[in-house]
């Protein structure tokens, strides 16, 4: 049951948007706190609308949050149901917190005894999973990043420092100042540089109470930048997708990058 | 943001009023009084702002300051929702002069002189007077009323909030 969770989030992750439906997301219970000790609490779950709980809980291995001194600091109260995971944060630094789920993994398609067959998993079974004798053998490296940005006082941008690996959200606009009717900026890298025309959709939340997805596409330019305007307040949900050679498996031809956000947009 | 009987801090925030003699700009704010089941005193914020909306005074944040596990109220001030994002998610509250208690209905004068110090850098130009309100399980209001500083002579403007805020008068006087 695990293993099948585990597959299916990794697929979610690791195909090009437009041949899934399923929607990886964070959903924090807010993003803007105040007080000594706001605690905030975080909804993880792949769907095929946003933000309900319908097909698998998002699991939490890869969970990284890095505070606003650009510390890592442990989520508490971590579960794992049946249609989503959660987990609490304390909010004890004022400033910006990043909340990640950052998944590495790998998928393979061979043909063993005269069958096609198709696996998904780490990168560290990889060796073990494929059956010896195994020809027309095919690894894609995936790497999927899930994230959602959550802010206690006045907005910081330390814990939001690239790592250089996969695709990255750089806030020319800070995610967590974002309002209705306001038009917002952002960069995104891939590998730490900036790639252009990378396709974005971005869709609103509670697509269950409307009859279309009400999708916006927009594509970066030369700088990897791009900007959105919020029609208006909710949770939004971006998405977009790369891939590359830069492998870190030697059995892999290339590597699948996806990055999945969600944003807070308030009301004016 | 529960009824609230501390008054020492209100009386501070009007401190303006004993220690200078001009009396230069005066804001009134009326909070009405409604017929909901669950009423809550509303939190309510007067700053003012200059035309790129970037708050340039503070003049007054009434919350619910009496402590709690939750730190004294502080949790809900981002309900204040543009007063946070102007000025209120980088001060440390609270603030000398500037935050009190929550108010009851009725009608609240808050009086500065022009030689209070936040009044003191405000540099000639357009300006708006903004008074925000919200109350929990309640609505949120804001109410903008532009002004030329300094004032050539006296004026008053008044605005009308609809739900959460009752009429609103700004009264300038140029100082003598």
């Amino acid at each position: 049951m695990k293993r099948f969770i585990l597959s299916a989030c990794l697929l979610a992750l690791a195909l090009p948007a437009t041949s899934f439906a399923h929607k990886v997301w964070l959903r924090p219970s807010q993003t803007v706190f105040s007080g000594p000790e706001p605690w905030v609490t975080v909804d993880a779950a792949v769907s095929n609308d946003l933000f309900y709980f319908n097909h698998f809980p998002l699991r939490l291995d890869g969970l990284e949050i890095v505070a606003p001194d650009g510390n890592t600091v442990e989520a508490q109260n971590q579960s794992v149901g049946k249609y989503r995971s959660v987990f609490d944060l304390p909010l004890t630094q004022q400033g910006t917190y990043r909340i990640a789920v950052v998944h590495r993994g790998a998928f393979a398609s061979f043909e063993s005894e005269g069958q096609r067959r198709r696996w998904r998993g780490s990168a560290e079974a990889l060796q073990t999973e494929i059956p010896a004798g195994a020809t027309n053998v095919r690894v894609t490296e995936s790497l999927g990043r899930v994230e959602t940005f959550v802010t206690n006082g006045a907005p910081t941008l330390e814990s939001l420092e690239p790592t250089g690996e996969g695709i990255e959200l750089i806030p020319l606009t800070h995610p967590n100042d974002l309002y209705s009717g306001e038009t917002a900026k952002f960069r995104f890298l891939v590998n730490g540089k900036p790639v252009p025309e990378m396709e974005i959709s971005v869709v609103r939340g509670e697509t269950r109470y409307r009859n279309s997805q009400d999708e916006l596409h927009v594509v970066t330019d030369g700088n990897g930048e791009f900007s959105v305007t919020w029609p208006e307040p909710g949770m939004y949900w971006l998405q977009t997708s790369a891939e590359d050679k830069q492998t870190k498996i030697p059995e892999a031809q290339s590597r699948r990058m996806s990055y999945a956000g969600t944003l807070e947009v308030l009301p004016q | 943001m529960q009824l609230n009987r501390i008054a020492p801090l209100l009386l501070l925030a009007l401190g303006g009023i004993a220690a200078a003699p001009a009396e230069d700009l005066q804001v009134s704010v009326e909070i009405p009084r409604l017929n909901v089941s669950e009423y809550h005193r509303p939190y309510v914020a007067v700053w003012i702002q200059d035309k790129d909306r970037t708050c340039v005074a503070n003049l007054s944040v009434w919350y619910q300051m009496r402590s709690s596990a939750e730190g004294a109220g502080t949790k809900w001030l981002p309900d204040l929702r543009q007063w946070w994002r102007r000025s209120g998610r980088r001060l440390n509250m609270p603030v000398d002069g500037v935050s009190g208690a929550t108010r009851p209905a009725g009608k609240h004068t808050l009086t500065f002189a022009s030689d209070d110090p936040r009044l003191a850098d405000l540099k000639p130009g357009r300006y708006s007077l903004v008074v925000e309100a919200s109350r929990e399980v309640g609505g949120r209001e804001l109410v903008e009323i532009p002004f030329a500083w300094p004032a050539e002579s006296s004026t008053t403007k008044r605005a009308e909030g609809s739900e959460e805020l009752g009429e609103v008068t700004f009264t300038l006087k140029p100082s003598s």
